[in-house]
């Protein structure tokens, strides 16, 4: 039966904000599941309410109304700490903007969710290296953000959000600050993750990327108005743009 | 996320921006050092109290001259030299309590040996004198009872003058040394008493008044300058009081109603008093040096305010990647902690240098103890921990979502 249980439920979501006295709603009404090594992207024009959604799905925040579960969970009923202690261990996130933490080298910001999930310093440190290993950033281990190119730091970020092993990878506009060649090599590096059984959430407003997730979940003005599944990828060279 | 963890974030954070960090804990640093070295001074102080104290002697009374009158002028205390040998012999004899007591007349002058020479007091006095004070021999003799009634050319030297005068592994005992061109033999060297107190060469009294002070001696041959005695035990001290100004009132025919030609003192108990005096002074410049350890802390607060902001997005970061509230909180209070820690290390430095170097420059003596290190480096915690826990709350309370937004 558990293995039958999606990774992900949402069931009747809405996020409203209360800001100044007039209430704005930017998810309404929105279900969907995602399994256990799914690859989703999230379109959906700006405003359209994806960076809520994921902040939902990435225990960030709670809906105003309706659920979601992580693994049969409702998350409103973990208590805060918990819900941290869940980000560290099973969500990993990447940001278009990479949010690497600037006085930090590459392998200390890769270690750092595991600071929060109580492992040592040595044991950090070879994890962060096997992560860095596996998006081929191990020889920047030791450079500085400022030293990195904007592809580089995205690797970086993606060894850090793989390092706890998550459930889940949520990736916020993850090539949005790079150039289309590297930010192919990106969707490749996901693409790649993906094939060997890591659940991807992918939010972007880019149709060529869309294109290269098996399923894409399209919102408009925070309500969901498509939910389709493409039977075959297409090829690598159809993405350039 | 561990107290450790914390540190070692912390210490990250500080090392980034270290004028930052060394000015904002200036104030601490500032704080900590005019404890410890008020600290210092004021025991320092209070330490040579208690050697002046402890050198007197337990249970002395010291008798000097008051106020004498002339043709009904009341004179300046001590300005006549009222107390004689025999008002020594009838409070020996007369008061049971007493178990001995002397009579001094002391100046200054150049004691001389061989090419050495060396500035002093020159006490004239009886073996009482040490009996009273509970003064021991470190080698030779006290006087001798035909020395003290014949003006004997003996001297007895106070350890500093000892040392002085005399090469080391050099035997003063039997040397001939000169006071005021009269040649005297050393007969013994006292144990040591206290700077204050060794600097000093004591003569019989009726050496001293025939050879050195005689002329300082306005009344008669028979004067003395000051009197100690020694009470029995401490519970006596009143009633020896009131006996030896009874005793002395009757033998200098103080008429009723007048007031007496001399003072009984407890020099112990005086000295007691100057002591709680220090205490209250050295406690009044800790409050004022506390006020800037308040200043430190609330620059410690406003600089850590401002950091706060700045790394909101540091915080969003921490925040997404699984940092709990509590993780948050406990950063940015070991961050204010580290800084007092260091600003109260490099405060009990300074103030220890301080301390010192003011001993060496004005002389006073300071004395460093562990409880006035252990209270400056407790107060730079608690500064850390009040003052800290603000900002740090308000870190841990920042919205993850909000706080990823800033730029």
């Amino acid at each position: 039966m558990s293995a039958a249980l999606p990774l992900i439920s949402l069931r009747s979501v809405s996020r409203t904000y209360r800001t100044d006295g007039v209430a704005v709603t930017a998810v309404r009404n929105v279900s969907f599941d995602i399994a256990q090594g799914e690859i989703v992207a999230v379109m959906g024009p700006s405003g359209s309410g994806k960076s809520t959604l994921m902040n939902m799905i990435g225990l960030l925040d709670l809906p105003s109304d309706g659920a979601v579960y992580l693994e049969g969970a409702n998350v409103a009923d973990i208590p805060e700490d918990r819900r941290s202690s869940l980000r560290a261990r099973s969500i990993g996130f990447v940001f278009q903007s990479y949010n690497l933490l600037a006085r930090h080298n590459a392998i200390e910001n890769v270690a750092l969710p595991l600071v929060y999930c109580g492992v040592g310093r040595k044991a950090r440190l070879a994890r962060a290296e096997a992560s860095l290993q596996a998006v081929g950033m191990l020889h920047r281990a030791h450079h500085f953000p400022r030293q990195l190119s904007g592809g580089e730091q995205q690797r970086v970020a993606i060894a850090r959000a793989l390092i706890a092993s998550p459930l889940i990878v949520l990736a916020d506009e993850p090539t949005g600050a790079l150039d289309s060649r590297t930010g192919t090599e990106i969707l490749a590096l996901f693409a790649e993750l993906n094939r060997t059984g890591q659940t991807i959430v992918m939010i972007t407003h880019d149709p060529a990327i869309a294109t290269r997730c098996r399923r894409t979940i399209r919102l408009h003005d925070g309500e969901l108005v498509g939910d389709e599944v493409q039977d075959r990828i297409l090829p690598k060279r159809s993405t350039a743009s | 996320m561990t107290m450790l963890q914390g540190f070692q974030i912390a210490l990250h954070a500080l090392r980034l921006n270290p004028l930052r960090s060394f000015l904002t804990m200036l104030g601490i640093v500032i704080g900590v050092a005019s404890i410890v070295t008020v600290f210092a001074i004021g025991s320092g102080a209070q330490l040579r109290l208690q050697e002046q104290i402890r050198s007197i002697g337990a249970n002395v009374l010291m008798i000097t001259p008051g106020a004498a009158y002339q043709g009904g002028v009341r004179l300046k205390d001590g300005s006549k030299l009222t107390m004689t040998e025999s008002d020594v012999q009838a409070i020996l004899e007369q008061i049971p309590e007493i178990q001995a007591a002397a009579g001094s007349i002391a100046g200054t002058a150049q004691i001389i040996h061989e090419s050495k020479n060396w500035n002093t007091t020159i006490n004239g006095t009886t073996t009482g004198h040490f009996m009273v004070r509970d003064w021991q021999l470190a080698t030779g003799r006290y006087f001798s009872g035909t020395e003290e009634a014949g003006a004997g050319k003996v001297v007895i030297l106070g350890s500093t003058v000892a040392r002085e005068l005399f090469a080391p592994g050099d035997d003063p005992i039997g040397a001939q040394i000169r006071i005021m061109k009269v040649p005297l033999e050393v007969v013994g060297v006292l144990d040591r008493k206290g700077p204050a107190q060794d600097d000093v060469a004591f003569v019989p009294l009726s050496t001293a008044k025939l050879r050195f002070l005689g002329s300082a001696s306005n009344i008669n041959r028979d004067s003395v300058a000051y009197i100690i005695a020694k009470v029995a035990a401490d519970g006596q001290m009143a009633g020896a009081r009131s006996e030896i100004e009874s005793l002395l009132r009757q033998r200098h025919r103080v008429p009723a109603g007048q007031e007496d030609d001399f003072k009984v003192q407890d020099p112990a108990a005086a000295m007691e008093a100057q002591q709680g005096a220090i205490r209250t002074v050295a406690l009044l410049l800790v409050a004022i040096a506390s006020v800037s350890l308040l200043v430190g802390g609330i620059s410690i607060m406003n600089v850590m305010i401002v950091s706060v902001t700045e790394r909101t997005r540091e915080i969003g970061i921490r925040r997404a990647l699984g940092g709990r509230m509590r993780d948050i909180r406990l950063q940015f209070l070991c961050e204010a902690l580290v800084l007092c820690l260091l600003g109260g290390a490099i405060g009990v430095a300074a103030g220890i240098t301080l301390s010192m170097t003011v001993a060496r420059m004005a002389g006073w003596i300071t004395s460093i103890d562990g409880e006035a290190i252990g209270l400056a480096l407790a107060f730079s915690i608690a500064t850390g921990l009040i003052f800290g826990f603000y900002p740090a709350h308000k870190a841990s309370r920042l919205s993850p979502i909000e706080a990823l937004k800033t730029e």
